[in-house]
């Protein structure tokens, strides 16, 4: 790992601020994955950026259709949370299948989204179920906030400060994990609330996609059977090692279904 | 950089790089050599230690970053010469061939009661995620920790 400058900031203001006048600077979140990213030398930031100290980036708030998440708040304690268990509990399950427990004490939501790695968990839950992404400029609608394969809408020095996840009629995330890393080779987060359906699909492509077509089947009929036809289609996804695009776009009805099943 | 933290109940301090990671500083600075670094990439849970209390790994945390922490790593769970019953419970049920992963096993293994105080065998297994025994150990890994969670619950 190159060295760097490092800073602790005390608050959302003064870490924009010394981003500011940085020549390269990076926020550290929780650093599950930026830690080791620096570590393989695959970055190399002129200064760190510690939000970790922040304590008004931490936190759940519960209101009467919303579960508000702090962008510091580690996954152990979202999955842990009574109050998300009860609210949303496709969130709490999504969170408490991170990684692995001491990677749940670490990692932040607000690193995981910022992040936007194509298999992440959580942009799927903030996709699925139509939230809002708080900054420390503006709120940006979770559909506009994932633009492409780890890029986001956030400007240079923009902090994720949190996400309002509105509470749905229901829901369900089920992923395919990668069996060595966790990581989702395909995972879909389905919800519904009012008449409005969602399904996000994270792993299957560079970023986070809504399946169009089974929303609009399962608006008619909310169960597995009214997707088992619809296929998403292949072009485009990814493919590795692990899975290619076409195995991973029959996974992603696949999961879908079960997701619906399990809502 | 100069960095502070409570480690095994004792108040430390050193001159670190920003880069340092924990478990350097706790191995390099320290002499804690119990620790153990498996694979670097964050994936194995040799390096597991607690800090506040919760399982961490500490081959992808900087010291600085922990600055004012308290740390409890394998040196710091046996108390006036006896071991931690989970220590007791890995000696008792043979839970190591090699014994390299075993700091880490026994760390995340007290974590894991932390949180699911009667753990059953389909628990152990799932929350054993984040370590990695090389010579695949894990039978009894699993029936060491079962067992020393009975004994944690009777001291």
């Amino acid at each position: 790992m190159y060295d760097f400058n490092y800073t602790q900031a005390k608050n959302v203001d003064e870490a924009a601020s010394t981003f500011g006048s940085a020549s390269d600077a990076s926020y550290l979140a929780g650093g599950m994955t930026l830690i080791p990213t620096l570590k393989q030398r695959l970055a190399a930031p002129s200064d760190l950026i510690d939000l970790g100290k922040i304590g008004d980036l931490e936190g759940i708030t519960v209101s009467g259709d919303s579960v508000r998440i702090g962008a510091m708040t580690r996954h152990a304690v979202v999955a842990a949370s009574a109050e998300v268990q009860k609210a949303i509990p496709a969130l709490a399950k999504l969170a408490g299948g991170i990684g692995d427990p001491m990677v749940r004490n670490r990692g932040t939501m607000g690193g995981s989204i910022a992040n936007n790695d194509p298999a992440a968990d959580y942009p799927a839950a903030v996709v699925g179920l139509g939230a809002t992404v708080h900054t420390s400029k503006r709120d940006i609608a979770g559909d506009d906030f994932f633009t492409g394969m780890f890029e986001t809408a956030l400007e240079p020095g923009e902090i994720v400060t949190g996400v309002t996840y509105p509470i749905p009629d229901k829901a369900a995330y089920v992923k395919f994990p990668n069996p060595a890393s966790r990581y989702a080779i395909v995972g879909a987060f389905v919800s519904k609330t009012g008449g409005e359906v969602r399904v996000a699909v994270t792993g299957a492509g560079p970023c986070v996609f809504r399946a169009d077509e089974m929303e609009k089947a399962l608006a008619g009929d909310f169960s597995a059977k009214a997707i088992e036809n619809i296929k998403v289609p292949a072009d485009g996804l990814n493919s590795d090692i692990h899975a290619t695009a076409e195995y991973r776009a029959n996974l992603v009805t696949v999961i879908a279904k079960r997701a619906v099943a399990e809502a | 950089m100069k960095v502070s933290m409570r480690v095994n109940g004792r108040e430390v301090t050193g001159d670190v790089e920003a880069r340092t990671l924990l478990v350097e500083f706790l191995r390099y600075n320290l002499g804690l050599t119990g620790t153990h670094v498996g694979c670097d990439t964050s994936q194995c849970g040799a390096c597991t230690v607690h800090v506040d209390g919760k399982a961490i790994k500490s081959c992808t945390a900087l010291a600085v970053q922990l600055d004012g922490g308290d740390v409890t790593t394998i040196e710091g769970l046996a108390k006036d010469g006896e071991l931690h019953p989970m220590q007791e419970a890995f000696r008792e049920n043979h839970g190591l061939q090699c014994g390299f992963c075993t700091p880490g096993m026994v760390m995340s293994a007290v974590d894991i009661v932390r949180r699911h105080p009667e753990p059953d065998e389909h628990t152990i297994r799932e929350e054993l995620e984040g370590n990695i025994c090389r010579c695949t150990g894990y039978h009894n890994i699993v029936k060491a920790i079962a067992a020393g969670a009975a004994a944690m619950r009777r001291a």
